[in-house]
């Protein structure tokens, strides 16, 4: 035990010299949260339209008013001609287009019914969407105004409540994807890219025939690593409670466990990856490129996995990442507790196992 | 000059030598590009949605048909209580749950007024928002049809309309691909470009034979010119791939000029691998230089509005923008690629990238010593 | 002619923070010379060989190698030299031939000339059979031949050698003195550390560093006849003790 400590120490102090990883190790997550809370957010405020009016009468101003007072949009300039509008889409700011029919407002008083375009650049489709839907509203409202009533008969009203993220936070839904990266960053690609390293310049023969069990080595070498990963989880944590009021709803030492459970798996994939690898560049490659891309892409972290084609979510249903990010946005947002979450949490135990029993049998034939 | 070539032919060699850098120089970034382009998609459909009908009246009916009748819900299941309702959203099993109470027809037609509740999870702030627009949108919809068919002749009061035409521009069927394809494509390239220079620099380092380099009388910015040449035929080779790719795979339109296009992807190319060369020469290993090319590649690629669009982030996050290549060069391809923009809407594009380019190989110049401090 | 100085040292020093790596050393090494530069690990050796190599910056003194300043002639510097580091620094996943084709071109030298030069070189090496395999599979004791090989390609005036024979057995050591030897006698300084005393005595001259500075300098012999021992090992153990 005296040995393995002295080794595990020896590990800590190799981490320590190399200031400029250990900085950003720390202060990844840190800004990983506020950019995704701040910063990565699909709340549109002032989009740049621009308005080709032909009536230019009292009732083409009033909604261009509405529109414009309503925060969403902003006037980027008056169009006098239907050839002008494609230029104003090609300078790329310009994200809708609405264009008054001519003589607006004596048809609406007189056949009541009157034309307006919206042209929006689909380019960004949500986008698009989400502003056409803002000016629905707003010519819906309009048509209410004008009537003599003022109530429009048979009206049905909708109570919306959005549960688990009132105010739409988007840090709510980034904070557990963030925990996940972070934790496979530091527990699978530095432990992957550490062994190879030790692989690369001879060492690892050396450390092998050194009193201590192999596997006194790997968890020697993963033990920092855990210590690390377990404080920036706990650092995301923290931010997103305290920049973001994120709460966490759950049980802390329910969610702390499956962290360590998550970091187990990520250890075993990374320890699984240095041992088909021989040099830190494929080490490093590999795991880039086999975990984080997938963990960042298809694992429900940023897209919603219902959107995605079948195949691929069949494919998601393989990465881990995936399971940890139900768990943890269950036990934050839900206040799950393990009923909920057994059978995810299953899935990772069982990853674990069968990870760390692919290493052992392909660390063994690389010995014999 | 010559130096230059050689330099050049070693790093080809090298390259091609490593069974392991092939496939993810010509490989990988097709398998991603097609993969992440149908992994990313925020097209919002099929939102699973559950029904507590409690009113069994006519027009609660109608109204579940309208909404099954659209392609952005599917009806996953119905209870008639709320209890459930919360269960099946915490399950996970509905996206939202729409509670139509007892005597909402009763109500609407005694008091011309009645309400609808609607849960939705919002979990996911964006496809709340959305699914909620969209919800909306269907029962107003047929909240108008119903007052239609219900006044006949709406003589008394009429009922002024504005019609509204939509129109999508550049993207008429809304294909959330069109807007993503051309983005990844030079994501992923910027990222293989950034990541291989990142290493190879500080490799040479770790191995020793950069000492061997530094005492012969190459010229400094013959070494980085002789790095940055083979990764950029290489990255060049790949945007080509991959724009075949989105062309005739995901039938992304391609609008504007092509030879525009090269111009920006070249200087483009120079800026992103004079970064990598820069980061390789202040590393000091390659975990070190791996991280650093990590840590900058995903802010630039989460603040470069690929997927979510810049206009949205608040003042200092599009100031930040300012200096992110990746920002640009997704503006540009989306620009001319899809809207067809010509040379005056893109040359403040075009002049940034030369800026970064030139300062980033000024950088990497200046910043590798071939004697220590 | 004869006594044309190669190198020369005037209180050249080199501190990292606090430690002082080398600590005013001043010597000067002829032309043709095979100058032995000796000590125990950690003594300093490579610090000063770099520096001399124009690879480090010294802190303090003066030097000139080739009659150029190592200071502010690093240019002229590097073309009149040949280093080879204790990492011999080859390109495993390129063959010898592709090695010295690379380093030659890297130096300039024209390309019809690197090619039969290069096969000459590899032809010397007993290497031709293996012109086309990688680096990193031939045996170390031929990768330290190439490297010299490498390190000399372009003909320098001057060759550094920073341990280049550790690790490999008594005959391989003695063909690389054999190089050397020939090397020496074509009129190249060779500038070479190393801890092997038996191969002290191969040089004419040499220099033996103990922890930053030099402790003695002079001819093999006039070093065992100053501590009166019959072997350099006893010289250095004396010094160093």
């Amino acid at each position: 035990m005296k040995k393995f400590l002295a080794f595990v120490n020896k590990e800590i102090h190799h981490i320590f010299r190399d200031k400029r990883t250990l900085l950003l190790l720390f202060c990844m997550p840190i800004v990983l949260v506020i950019l995704f809370g701040f910063a990565i957010t699909t709340e549109i405020q002032d989009a740049k339209i621009v308005i080709l009016d032909k009536s230019n009468d009292p009732a083409t101003r009033e909604i261009k008013n509405k529109i414009l007072s309503s925060g969403y949009f902003k006037l980027k300039r008056v169009l006098t001609s239907e050839r002008a509008l494609e230029q104003a889409f090609q300078e790329g700011d310009t994200k809708l287009a609405i264009v008054f029919e001519e003589n607006f407002y004596q048809h609406l008083e007189k056949h009541n019914m009157a034309t307006v375009q919206v042209i929006a650049d689909a380019t960004e489709p949500n986008t698009a969407s989400t502003l056409t839907n803002y000016i629905s509203a707003i010519l819906r409202d309009y048509q209410q105004t004008r009537q003599v009533t003022g109530v429009m008969p048979l009206q049905i009203q909708t109570e919306t409540r959005m549960l688990y993220n009132p105010r739409l936070e988007g840090a709510y839904y980034f904070v557990p994807g963030v925990i996940t990266v972070i934790l496979l960053l530091v527990s699978a690609m530095m432990t992957s890219v550490t062994i190879a390293r030790e692989k690369e310049f001879g060492n690892m023969e050396i450390l092998l025939v050194s009193p201590l069990h192999p596997i006194a080595i790997i968890l020697g070498k993963a033990i920092p690593y855990v210590s690390i990963a377990l404080i920036n989880a706990l650092t995301v944590l923290y931010i997103g409670y305290a920049i973001f009021d994120m709460p966490l709803t759950g049980n802390l030492g329910l969610l702390l466990l499956e962290c360590l459970l998550f970091i187990s798996t990520s250890l075993s994939l990374g320890i699984l990856i240095s041992t088909v690898t021989d040099t830190q560049q494929t080490a490093l490659l590999a795991s880039m490129l086999g975990l984080m891309m997938p963990s960042v892409l298809l694992s429900g972290f940023i897209f919603p996995i219902e959107s995605m084609p079948t195949v691929l979510q069949w494919i998601s249903n393989i990465i881990p990442s995936k399971w940890f990010i139900i768990i943890s946005k269950d036990i934050m947002l839900k206040g799950a507790g393990m009923a909920t979450i057994w059978q995810e949490t299953l899935i990772l135990a069982g990853t674990t196992v069968l990870l760390i029993l692919a290493s052992v049998a392909k660390f063994k034939i690389r010995l014999e | 000059m010559k130096t230059v070539l050689y330099l050049v032919q070693k790093e080809f060699l090298q390259i091609f030598r490593n069974r392991f850098l092939l496939p993810i120089l010509f490989i990988m970034p097709f398998v991603q590009l097609i993969l992440l382009s149908y992994a990313a998609n925020f097209e919002i459909k099929h939102l699973k949605i559950h029904v507590i009908n409690q009113d069994f009246s006519p027009v609660s009916y109608q109204l579940i048909n309208k909404i099954q009748g659209s392609t952005y819900f599917d009806l996953s299941s119905a209870s008639l209580d709320v209890s459930s309702g919360y269960r099946v959203m915490e399950k996970d099993e509905a996206d939202l749950v729409l509670r139509i109470p007892p005597n909402f027809e009763k109500h609407l037609r005694k008091d011309n007024q009645t309400a609808l509740q609607l849960l939705i999870n919002a979990i996911n702030g964006t496809q709340a928002g959305l699914a909620n627009a969209y919800l909306n949108a269907i029962i107003n919809d047929f909240n108008q049809q119903l007052r239609m068919e219900s006044i006949p002749s709406p003589a008394g009061s009429p009922l002024a309309v504005v019609n509204v035409e939509y129109r999508n521009w550049f993207n008429p069927l809304l294909d959330y691909k069109f807007n993503i394809v051309p983005g990844i494509l030079v994501t992923l390239v910027t990222m293989i470009g950034v990541f291989l220079t990142g290493l190879n620099i500080v490799r040479e380092k770790e191995i020793g034979t950069i000492e061997q380099l530094n005492v012969t009388t190459m010229k400094k910015h013959h070494f980085i010119l002789g790095k940055l040449i083979p990764f950029w035929i290489i990255a060049l080779i790949d945007i080509f791939i991959g724009l075949s790719v989105a062309l005739f795979w995901f039938e992304v339109p391609f609008v504007g000029s092509f030879w525009l296009m090269m111009l920006f992807i070249n200087l483009y190319m120079i800026a992103v691998l004079g970064l990598g060369m820069f980061i390789s020469t202040i590393s000091h290993t390659q975990q070190q230089a791996m991280f650093v090319s990590f840590f900058l590649i995903i802010i630039f690629m989460l603040m470069s509005g690929l997927f979510t669009p810049i206009e949205n982030m608040p003042y200092w996050a599009q100031w930040i923008t300012r200096i992110n290549p990746i920002a640009y060069a997704v503006e540009f391809m989306r620009m001319v690629m899809l809207r067809g923009s010509g040379l005056p809407e893109v040359a403040h594009l075009i002049g940034a990238v030369t800026v970064f380019a030139i300062a980033s190989n000024t950088l990497a110049v200046w910043n590798y010593r071939k004697t220590a401090q | 002619m004869n006594h044309e100085v190669a190198i020369r040292a005037e209180g050249l020093t080199r501190k990292f923070g606090a430690f002082t790596a080398v600590d005013h050393i001043s010597f000067s090494v002829e032309k043709g010379e095979i100058f032995g530069f000796l000590g125990a690990n950690g003594a300093g050796k490579t610090t000063a060989i770099k520096m001399l190599c124009g690879l480090l910056q010294p802190s303090g003194g003066k030097a000139s190698v080739g009659g150029f300043d190592i200071f502010r002639q690093t240019g002229q510097l590097r073309r009149n030299i040949g280093y080879m580091s204790q990492r011999f620094s080859l390109y495993e996943d390129l063959s010898p031939y592709e090695n010295l084709r690379f380093y030659g071109g890297i130096y300039g030298l024209p390309r019809r000339e690197i090619k039969p030069k290069a096969e000459a070189v590899l032809k010397k090496l007993g290497l031709w059979e293996e012109k086309d395999q990688l680096v990193s599979a031939l045996p170390l004791g031929w990768k330290q031949k190439l490297a010299f090989s490498v390190a000399s390609f372009h003909e320098p005036a001057i060759v550094f050698l920073d341990e280049p024979t550790s690790g490999v057995d008594p005959v391989t050591r003695r063909q690389f003195w054999h190089m050397i030897y020939e090397a020496a006698h074509q009129g190249t300084t060779i500038f070479i550390t190393t801890h092997y005393m038996e191969e002290a005595e191969y040089c004419k001259r040499v220099s033996i560093m103990v922890s930053g500075r030099i402790q003695a300098l002079d001819t093999p012999g006039k070093l065992k006849e100053q501590y009166q021992v019959s072997s350099m090992d006893e010289v250095f153990l004396k010094l160093t003790r």
